[in-house]
C-alpha cells in the first residue's frame, strides 16, 4: 500500500524554448489520491501528460510501476494508467459499450463478448446502463465523461489520470461527474486529478499539489493547504479561486 | 412553304445525329466499350485508392527516406498530364523490355496518377481527425496500427468521402484517354461505329452515356457536401 507508484525525479519538459516543467519531484503512493491545482499555464497538464506519455519528457526520470518510461522505451507498464480528458475525446463512430470495450479487446486480448460484459457492467457503475447502445454525441456532456471514465476503468488500471475532467461541463452536470469520482476513490485505485474543484479537493484529496511556472510549489494534506497555506502565490491563488 | 423546309432540315438534323437505325445497329458495340470503360475505371480507383492510403500513411508517418520517397512520388504523378504519362506507359517502356498491353497501360497510368491524388485527399481526412482521438487510443494502448485502424481512419474516411468521389469521376473521365492506345473502350468503340456507319450517332450516344454513368456520382458529391456543410453548423 505504500510502495510508490509514480516516481517523478527531477523532470523537465519543454517546448521548443518555452519550459514547461522545470525540474519537477513527484511520488504518488499506491492507493494514493493525489489533486493538483494551479493558475492555467502553470504545468498541470504537462505534468500527468508526461506521466503517461502523451508528452515524452526532456530530463529526468519517471518511473511507473517500477518501470522507467519515456526516452523511446517500449514500455507495457503505460497500459496500467487510465486517462479521462477534459473534451472526453470519445470514439465518435462507436456505440458507448464500444468505446468501454475496446481497449480490453486491443489491448488486453479479451474476446469482444467478455469485453461488453465488462464494458456493460462498468456502465452500470456510472449510471449508464442505459446508454450502452447510444453514439456518444447522443449523450450530455455528464454522461459522455462518465463514458470516458468508464472507458477508463475497462483497462482495470493501476493509475488513474484527470485532466480537468469537469471543466467542460455544464455545472449543473459537475456533480454527477463528481460523485463518480469521489466512489472510485474509495476502491484504491491510484489517481491524479487536475482540477479546479476545490470542494473535491478537500473532501478527496490525500495529497493537494499545487503549482505555479512549471513547478511544484507546495504540497501537503487538503487541510494544510486550504486552511493554513505557506506560499504567497498558493494564498493568493487560493483567494482568487475561493472567492467566486 | 418556309416551314416545310424547316422541318425537313429538323429531320435531317435527327436522321444524322440522332438515327435510330444506326443507333440500334451499334448499341451492342457501345455496350461492350462501355464495359471495357467501366472495368478499367474501377480497377484504377480502387488500386489508387489503396496506393493512396498507403502513400498518405508513409507521407504522414513513415521516417526519412520512405518518406520523402512518398512525397516525391505525390509530387510527380500530381505533375504529369495522364495523357503523356499513358504515352510512356505504352510507347516508350517496350524500349525497356517492359511491354504492357493497352489495357494493363492504362490502367498503371491511372491508378498512379489516381493513388498521388487520393494521398493528398487521405491526407487532409488523417489531419483533420482531432488531436484528442489520437491521444484517448494512446491512453488506452492501443498499437499504432490499432489506432490507426480502429479509431482514426474510419473517421478519416468518413471525412474524405465527397473528395474521393469526386476523384473517382475524374477517373472515370480520365478512361476515355485510352483510346488513344488502341484499347477497345467506349470512345473507341464509338468512333469505330461511326467510321461504320458513316454517322455520327454513336459518338453522340457515347457522350449521352458517360453523361448518365457519372451525372448520379456528381449529384451524389453535391448531396454529400450539403450534408456536411448542415453538420459543420
Ligand atoms: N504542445 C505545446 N506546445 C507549446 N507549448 C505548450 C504545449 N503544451 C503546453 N504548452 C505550454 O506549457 C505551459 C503549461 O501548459 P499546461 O501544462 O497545459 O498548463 P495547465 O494545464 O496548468 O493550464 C503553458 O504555457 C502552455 O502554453
Ligand atoms: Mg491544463
Amino acid at each position: 500500500m505504500m510502495r510508490p507508484i509514480i516516481e517523478m525525479k527531477n523532470v523537465v519538459k519543454s517546448f521548443g524554448h518555452f519550459k514547461a516543467l522545470h525540474g519537477v519531484d513527484l511520488q504518488v503512493k499506491e492507493g494514493e489520491i493525489v489533486v493538483v491545482i494551479g493558475p492555467s499555464g502553470s504545468g498541470k497538464s504537462t505534468l500527468i501528460r508526461c506521466i503517461n506519455q502523451l508528452e515524452e519528457h526532456n530530463g529526468g526520470e519517471i518511473i511507473v510501476d517500477g518501470a522507467e518510461v519515456g526516452h523511446g522505451r517500449k514500455s507495457t507498464v503505460l497500459t496500467e494508467v487510465g486517462m479521462v480528458f477534459q473534451s472526453f475525446n470519445l470514439f465518435p463512430h462507436m456505440s458507448v459499450l464500444r468505446n468501454v470495450a475496446l481497449g480490453p479487446v486491443r489491448v488486453r486480448g479479451l474476446s469482444w463478448a467478455e469485453a461488453e460484459e465488462r464494458a456493460q457492467r462498468l456502465l452500470t457503475r456510472v449510471g449508464l446502463a442505459d446508454q450502452a447502445a447510444k453514439y456518444p454525441a447522443q449523450l450530455s456532456g455528464g454522461q459522455q465523461q462518465r463514458v470516458g471514465i468508464a472507458r477508463a476503468l475497462a483497462m482495470e488500471p493501476k493509475v488513474l489520470l484527470f485532466d480537468e475532467p469537469t471543466s467542460a461541463l455544464d455545472p449543473e452536470m459537475v456533480g454527477e461527474v463528481l460523485d463518480v469520482m469521489q466512489q472510485l476513490a474509495k476502491t484504491g485505485v491510484t489517481m491524479v486529478v487536475v482540477t479546479h474543484e476545490m470542494g473535491f479537493a478537500r473532501k478527496v484529496a490525500d495529497r493537494v499539489v499545487f503549482m505555479d511556472g512549471g513547478r511544484i510549489v507546495e504540497e501537503g494534506p487538503p487541510d494544510e493547504i486550504f486552511n493554513t497555506p505557506r506560499d504567497p502565490r498558493l494564498r493568493s491563488f487560493l483567494q482568487a479561486v475561493l472567492s467566486h | 412553304m418556309a416551314t416545310n423546309v424547316e422541318a425537313l432540315s429538323i429531320m435531317s438534323i435527327f436522321d444524322t445525329f440522332l438515327n435510330w437505325k444506326v443507333f440500334v445497329q451499334t448499341l451492342p458495340l457501345l455496350l461492350s466499350g462501355l464495359t471495357t470503360t467501366l472495368t478499367l475505371g474501377v480497377t484504377a480507383i480502387i488500386l489508387g485508392f489503396i496506393g493512396g492510403l498507403v502513400l498518405a500513411l508513409l507521407r504522414l508517418y513513415a521516417s526519412s527516406p520512405l518518406r520523402q520517397i512518398a512525397v516525391a512520388y505525390i509530387d510527380i504523378f500530381r505533375s504529369i498530364p495522364i495523357l503523356v504519362l499513358l504515352v510512356v506507359i505504352y510507347y516508350a517502356l517496350p524500349f525497356v523490355g517492359l511491354r504492357l498491353s493497352s489495357f494493363g497501360a492504362a490502367a498503371s497510368a491511372l491508378s498512379l496518377v489516381s493513388a498521388a491524388y487520393s494521398a493528398e485527399i487521405f491526407r487532409a481526412g488523417i489531419e483533420a481527425v482531432p488531436k484528442g482521438q489520437f491521444e484517448a487510443a494512446r491512453a488506452l494502448g492501443l498499437s499504432p496500427w490499432r489506432l490507426m485502424s480502429d479509431v482514426v481512419l474510419p473517421q478519416a474516411l468518413r471525412i474524405v468521402i465527397p473528395p474521393i468521389t469526386s476523384n473517382s469521376i475524374n477517373v472515370m473521365k480520365d478512361t476515355a484517354l485510352a483510346s488513344v492506345v488502341a484499347m477497345p473502350d467506349l470512345l473507341k468503340q464509338a468512333t469505330q461505329a461511326q467510321a461504320l456507319a458513316a454517322n455520327p450517332t454513336p459518338l453522340i450516344s457515347a457522350a449521352v452515356i458517360y453523361i448518365l454513368i457519372l451525372m448520379p456520382l456528381v449529384r451524389l458529391v453535391g448531396v454529400f457536401e450539403k450534408r456536411l456543410a448542415v453538420r459543420g453548423r
